[in-house]
Formats: structure tokens, C-alpha cells, sequence
């Protein structure tokens, strides 16, 4: 585990050697912005819309009962803000293109073309990981604000129409903008930043280390999802700690 | 990196020597390869042939002797900007993702040595060269196993490499393109004198080309020469490995 980890932050170093080399490869993180954006935005949509409204669902009747309905916008503003929309768009984003990395970079290292690239004396890092990683950093916090947006409007709509909560659109997005300001909005985004970064490094290594056939693209693929969530979710604790003593 | 062809450079290997767990699969080679040379390292499947390949082009790391590139070793840094060096893969090995022409292209187009313009007729050159003429556009995945390889050949050919090794170059070619491929290794170390090693177990292409031989047998070199010396190497497997033909004997297949 130790050695994994290791490797992780050497890639992640290499990466970061890397960056000056970002506008010849501008090309490719362009088309894997768009490959990202494309496969992720209407789920992530559909998704967080439905967060919303079970957020609204739990937590609106238990408010209601209290006389704290006109609260329900500024719980369900404030826990996707910093916390539901970039744990759950990261952990979506994990499976979905985190997969599809560790697939498609773990079946050119079984096929040799990763192997084809050293001997053009092309940087595998410079090729295959620099444009996923700078992609997947700045579709996922643009994918978590459209979560937060589309989330707060699935919140609305169930506090509105559940009879048990039936708070107006206006006190909803009222409690909502007394309760949430822009620091908490841009400390979702730091978040989404991190759990990207984590989500590219953690399957371009894993697809890197691929070896055998099929199945060792299938094991790698797996490992990619699974190491991904867990990192997010135990960085999500730290990180949290550190932006609440920074707020 | 400079875009005029160069003449080949040598290659030194001493004492090297490679473990995968318990298991040596390379004990202690020690050959060398000289400037201009059609090296052709031959051997039977498992003998170490593609492993020591690996090593030759810094894809894999010796666990003890030296592999030099001119003078020096192939791990140090720059040795790849210094020296052009290509390998035709025995799969291709062409990136699925991009087009025939992309593939091509892509050491110029990485590494920025011509427009792009000039990129395209290169291309359509060499394409030419191996027989596949107007396939730019074609994905890898729409080409047969041949078609691949050769396309792989047109991408080493663009390089205009001084040391390039093909890791059997032949296998899955039917006889006639067999034979292109192996007249194109002859042509193109003719015309720009590139250094060739080439690993293959197919006895007609080794003998065809090579001015010098290895026969490796469970990583070890047996035998090594100029292909008469081979041919008349008493070692027995090497007589083995050059005398095995298939004749088919019906009494002995018989049920």
C-alpha cells in the first residue's frame, strides 16, 4: 500500500514537472474536457437534482414539525454546497471517468503503445496523464456548481410541493441566501479541485501499472474506482477540518 | 533532437544479466553491435530474445552488467534526445486512438521538427514505401495484422532512426509480405546505414539479412557470427534449432 501511494506522488510529481508543457498538449485537454463534460453533465444533473429533493424530503418535515421550515434552504443550500455536491460528483465522476482512464491507459500498456511512446522518446506522463489530470481539475468543480445549482433547484421544488414542508420558492431561496455566502461555495470547489486531482492521479497510475491481458485491465480498473472513493472520502475528513479552521 | 538522418551508432552489452522472481532469463550476455550493422538476434520462443530487446531500448532495467548506446549507457538522461533510435513492436503496437497517418506522424508531430504540412507528405511517403498508400484516414483497428505491422515500419522509417530494432518483424506476415518487410530492413539500413538488431525466430529472414548473428538459448549466447559461422556451429542446439523441419510422416501421425 505504502509503495502504491509512493508511486501515486511521484506521479503526481511528474505531473506537476509537467505543467509547463500544458499548451503543447492543449489539444488533448481540450477533447478530454469535452469527452468529460459529454459523458458526466446530464448525469450529474439528474443526480444532483434528486439529491436535492431527498435532502429537502429528510430533513423538511423533521424542520416543519419544529416551525424551522423556512430553515430547510439554507440546510440543504449549505450541505451541498460543502459537502454533498463535490463528495457525490466526485465519487460519480470516479466511476465514470476514472474508469474509462485506468481502461484506456491500462490497455496501451498491455498492448505496448505506452512502450511505443518511450521508444519515440514521447513522456507517457507529458501525453497521457498531463491533459487527464488538468481536464478532469477543471470539469469536475464546473460539474459541482452546476451540481450545487441543479440541487438547491430539486431542494425548492420538494420543499414547495411535499405537503408537509410547503415553504414558497421565495422562502426557500431566501433562508437559502441567508445562509449560504460565496466562501462556502468556493470551498466546495476547493474540495471538487483536490478529489480531482486525486481521481486523475489515482487512475492514470493504476492504468500505467497495468499488467496482462483483459483481466488486468478489468482488476485495474477496479482498483482505480476503489482507491479513488476511499482517498476522496478520508481526504474529505481532512479537508474539511482545515477549511473550517480557515472559515 | 536534430531532424537530419545520421549514420548508425554501436551497441555495447556486457555482463548483463536478468531475473523475473527466481527465475534468470538472461545470464550474463556479453555482444556487441557495431555502426551500420544488420544484427539479428535469433532463438527459439522463450529464450530471452524479447526480453533482451527490452533492455536494448531502455524499456527495461538490467538487474547487473551495461547496455551502451555509442559510448554511453542507454538508462542516462538525454541518450534518447542524442541518439534516434525506433522499434517496430511485433504487434505494431500503433496507438488505437489516433489515425494510421497520426500514427505515423507522431514523432515529428510531438516533438515539433516539421509544419505540418511537410508532416503529411512524410507520411504519405513512407506509407507508400510499406505498401499502404492512401490508408491516412484508416483507424488501426480497420487494418489486418500485416497491414498493421507494416504501418509500424512506416512509423520507425519516419524517425530516420540510427539504431532501430524490430521485434519479429515477420511474424504473422503472410510469405510475400514476409519478404517486403525483410527487403525494407535491407533497404532502409542501405540507404540511411542505420544500425538493425532484429530478434526473430524465422531462419530465412535471419540468414537473408544479417551480416552477423546471435543464438540465444535459454538466455544464454550460444553461438555468434557471421551466418556462415553460424551455419557452422557444431553446437548441438544450434544444429538442432537450424535442422528442425516439418516433415509429415503419416506413420508416425497415424492413430
Amino acid at each position: 500500500m505504502f509503495q502504491n501511494i509512493g508511486e501515486i506522488l511521484t506521479l503526481f510529481g511528474r505531473s506537476l514537472r509537467a505543467l509547463p508543457c500544458t499548451w503543447r498538449q492543449r489539444r488533448k485537454v481540450l477533447e478530454q474536457l469535452f469527452e468529460i463534460g459529454n459523458a458526466s453533465l446530464l448525469m450529474a444533473c439528474v443526480l444532483s437534482l434528486f439529491i436535492g429533493g431527498v435532502l429537502a424530503l429528510q430533513t423538511g418535515p423533521v424542520l416543519a414539525e419544529r416551525g424551522l421550515a423556512n430553515f430547510i434552504g439554507q440546510v440543504v443550500g449549505l450541505s451541498l454546497c460543502r459537502e454533498l455536491a463535490p463528495v457525490m460528483m466526485a465519487v460519480l465522476i470516479a466511476g465514470r471517468i476514472g474508469s474509462a482512464m485506468a481502461a484506456e491507459i491500462g490497455s496501451m500498456t498491455v498492448y505496448q503503445e505506452v512502450d511505443a511512446l518511450v521508444t519515440m522518446n514521447i513522456n507517457p506522463v507529458h501525453y497521457l496523464v498531463l491533459p487527464r489530470m488538468l481536464a478532469i481539475a477543471i470539469a469536475l468543480p464546473v460539474l459541482v456548481l452546476f451540481a450545487i445549482l441543479i440541487g438547491w433547484l430539486g431542494g425548492a421544488l420538494v420543499s414547495f410541493y411535499n405537503y408537509q414542508v410547503a415553504i414558497s420558492f421565495d422562502a426557500y431561496f431566501t433562508s437559502l441566501r441567508e445562509g449560504v455566502d460565496v466562501l462556502d461555495l468556493v470551498n466546495g470547489l476547493a474540495k471538487s479541485a483536490v478529489f480531482a486531482v486525486v481521481i486523475g492521479v489515482v487512475s492514470c497510475h493504476q492504468g500505467l501499472q497495468t499488467i496482462g491481458g483483459p483481466r488486468g485491465i478489468g482488476r485495474s480498473v477496479t482498483k482505480a474506482v476503489v482507491n479513488s472513493i476511499v482517498m476522496i472520502l478520508i481526504l474529505d475528513y481532512f479537508l474539511t477540518r482545515v477549511l473550517m479552521q480557515l472559515d | 533532437m536534430n531532424a537530419i538522418a545520421q549514420p548508425g551508432v554501436g551497441l555495447t552489452v556486457r555482463g548483463l544479466r536478468k531475473s523475473f522472481g527466481d527465475r534468470e532469463v538472461l545470464h550474463g550476455l556479453d555482444f556487441e553491435v557495431r555502426a551500420g550493422e544488420r544484427f539479428v538476434i535469433m532463438g527459439p520462443s522463450g529464450s530471452g530474445k524479447t526480453v533482451l530487446l527490452k533492455h536494448l531500448i531502455g524499456l527495461e532495467k538490467p538487474d547487473a552488467g551495461e547496455i551502451l548506446i555509442g559510448d554511453e549507457p542507454v538508462g542516462a538522461s538525454g541518450v534518447m534526445d542524442r541518439y534516434r533510435m525506433a522499434m517496430v513492436f511485433q504487434s505494431g503496437a500503433l496507438l488505437n486512438s489516433l489515425t494510421v497517418g497520426e500514427n505515423v506522424g507522431l514523432y515529428l508531430t510531438e516533438h515539433r521538427l516539421k509544419p505540418a504540412r511537410e508532416i503529411e507528405q512524410i507520411v504519405a511517403d513512407k506509407l507508400a514505401l510499406v505498401g499502404l498508400e492512401g490508408l491516412q484516414d484508416k483507424m488501426p483497428g480497420e487494418l489486418s495484422g500485416g497491414m498493421r505491422k507494416r504501418a509500424a515500419v512506416a512509423r520507425a522509417l519516419v524517425i530516420e532512426p540510427q539504431l532501430i530494432f524490430y521485434d519479429e518483424p515477420t511474424s504473422e506476415l503472410d510469405p510475400l509480405i514476409a519478404v517486403t518487410i525483410g527487403e525494407e530492413i535491407l533497404r532502409l539500413n542501405q540507404r540511411t546505414r542505420v544500425t538493425s538488431v532484429v530478434v526473430t525466430h524465422d531462419r530465412q529472414l535471419g540468414f537473408g539479412i544479417a551480416h552477423r548473428m546471435a543464438l540465444i538459448f535459454d538466455g544464454e549466447i550460444v553461438a555468434l557470427g557471421t551466418p556462415d559461422d553460424i551455419q557452422a556451429s557444431d553446437h548441438p542446439e544450434v544444429r538442432r534449432f537450424l535442422s528442425a523441419n516439418f516433415h509429415f510422416d503419416k506413420e508416425k501421425v497415424s492413430p
